[in-house]
């Protein structure tokens, strides 16, 4: 059982909240060419460690924050960062 | 090196070959059984490296030994062959996809698991024992005969039955209005079924063998070496694959392939290639045995649970992926707890077994579930991955097309649909017939 440390509601279960994914850089709509729109709706790092990822806590605040968890071994590190439902590093 | 070492590099001439009168003579006469495979040094260059020693690394061996004389391969793996989603998997096998890709690939790998034990000379106890897909509402249900007519189109034996045909199929199943989510009707498959897939592990590793190939476990690639790319160390596209650094020692090929399902993306990273894929673990479980009562594969896509039962009676259970990803192969409550309302669901009859295990595997999502497979940027250096929920039963298949790649250079049609470049394209191809996908 993986206890997320939500901002508001403190530690919740992972099924409370949504796993929005892995944070990625957005591009500009304005200039990004299409090869940088798949590569930011598709690629990711996928690492077997720390982490920066976005999560949404779908029965409790309702609010999007990001996270520093390690995928090999599910702990979680320092203070949630502010988030969106984009997913983005802000 | 022990003393098989000493033949290192050369092909056995007589293999020896499993019967029914070799058993009773060995059970008679007692001692060893030979080992499967040659424990052999590693060499400093081959034709060919796979990074995998699962159904779909050991498969692609095979095929490039039998089918393309290509017998300089080794197959590297970071633990024991069959020791990732191959040992781990809920041995179902079908091939009632929904898109005509999918189903001419699947179907193609059902025969070759269909002629398997004779093929490989090793008992892989297929059992054809029909495979049904639940369908809970009429959106389900409207699905249901979409994959039915597809199925058709290309001589699948598959078709939507009604409840009370269902109930004929399997007779332990709740077709009543009381149940939360009733059963609206069923996508019956007969030509699905289990099968033993260390077996087919064991199989696959045993007869690449006894053709030259080598295999070594406890070999750990640490790096891809690559020359001529744009990227650092000449990695990444428009480079050329030179060999792997492993644990122990470097060693050079022209080619290699990536068939590390959890592991893919790190791997190909290693190569300077970057994959759209996501590594989230699949929960099954298993119970004590009881006396047989299931016949048939029973799946449900809204429940998320699949459940067959073995030779040996105990009820194999499978879900949906975990809700996030993960490199951990830990079970988790939630998983049981949902697993056993769903279950008690379908069957109210097993309110009273009892769970022996769990265990999970790391699946490799992509965003379209659908495999990778082929050629990519880096010269040299193939994929065989995304193979998410569905690796299993498209193993032989795959390792047969990535030998054919390998050998002509050139991607063969059944596969071409599911290159690397499609993300690029946008030509994705969208098999939500994939196990554990709730549609």
């Amino acid at each position: 059982m993986l206890l997320v440390p939500c901002p508001n509601c403190g530690p919740r279960n992972a099924s409370d909240l949504r796993h929005v994914g892995e944070s990625v850089s957005r591009p500009d709509p304005n200039s990004a060419s299409p090869a940088q729109w798949r590569q930011y709706l598709y690629i990711r790092d996928n690492v077997a460690d720390w982490n920066t990822e976005t999560w949404y806590c779908v029965r409790g605040c309702r609010r999007f924050f990001k996270l520093e968890r390690n995928t090999a071994t599910n702990e979680f590190r320092n203070p949630p960062m502010p988030g969106n439902k984009l997913g983005g590093k802000a | 090196m022990s003393v098989v070492g000493s033949i290192a590099g050369k092909v056995r001439k007589k293999p020896p070959r499993y019967s029914a009168a070799g058993l009773l003579s060995k059970g008679l006469r007692g001692g060893e059984w030979p080992r499967v495979w040659r424990d052999v040094p590693l060499k400093k260059s081959y034709d060919v490296i796979i990074i995998g020693g699962g159904v779909h690394g050991l498969a692609t061996a095979y095929y490039l030994a039998t089918n393309h004389g290509i017998t300089n391969v080794a197959v590297i793996d970071k633990s024991y062959l069959g020791s990732g989603g191959s040992g781990r998997n809920t041995a179902i096998v079908r091939s009632n996809y929904l898109t005509p890709e999918g189903v001419a690939f699947y179907d193609r790998s059902l025969s070759l698991y269909n002629s398997m034990t004779s093929d490989l000379n090793i008992n892989v106890m297929f059992s054809e024992r029909g495979h049904l897909t639940l369908a809970h509402s009429d959106a389900a249900l409207r699905t249901m005969h979409w994959r039915a007519e597809v199925n058709k189109l290309q001589n699948i034996d598959s078709s939507v039955i009604t409840p009370e045909e269902v109930k004929k199929v399997v007779p332990s199943l709740n077709i009543s209005d009381d149940a939360h989510h009733p059963i609206a009707g069923a996508l019956f498959h007969p030509p699905g079924g289990i099968i033993r897939h260390d077996a087919v592990v064991w199989g696959y590793a045993r007869g690449a063998d006894h053709r030259g190939v080598e295999m070594h476990q406890k070999t750990e690639v640490l790096d891809v070496l690559c020359e001529g790319g744009e990227g650092p160390d000449g990695k990444g596209a428009g480079g050329r694959v030179t060999g792997v650094r492993t644990n122990r020692g470097d060693v050079s090929a022209p080619i290699v392939v990536n068939c590390t399902a959890g592991w893919a993306s790190l791997i190909s990273d290693m190569a300077g290639v970057r994959l759209p894929i996501t590594t989230q673990p699949l929960q099954a479980a298993v119970t004590e045995p009881v006396k047989v009562f299931l016949p048939a594969v029973v799946v449900s896509g809204s429940l998320h649970v699949y459940v067959s039962q073995t030779d040996r009676g105990e009820l194999v259970f499978g879900a949906a992926v975990d809700p996030f990803t993960n490199y951990n192969v830990r079970g988790s409550l939630d998983f049981t707890e949902g697993l056993a309302g769903h279950i008690l669901e379908l069957m109210p009859g097993v309110s009273k077994m009892r769970l022996l295990r769990q265990w999970a595997g790391l699946c490799d999502m992509t965003p379209d579930y659908s495999p990778v497979m082929g050629f990519t940027p880096v010269e040299g250096f193939l994929v065989d991955v995304g193979w998410g929920t569905y690796g299993f039963k498209a193993g032989p298949v795959s390792g047969e097309m990535m030998a054919e790649a390998i050998a002509t250079q050139r991607t063969p049609e059944l596969i071409d649909a599911f290159k690397l470049s499609r993300f690029e394209d946008g030509r994705l191809v969208g098999e939500k017939g994939a196990a554990a996908v709730g549609h």
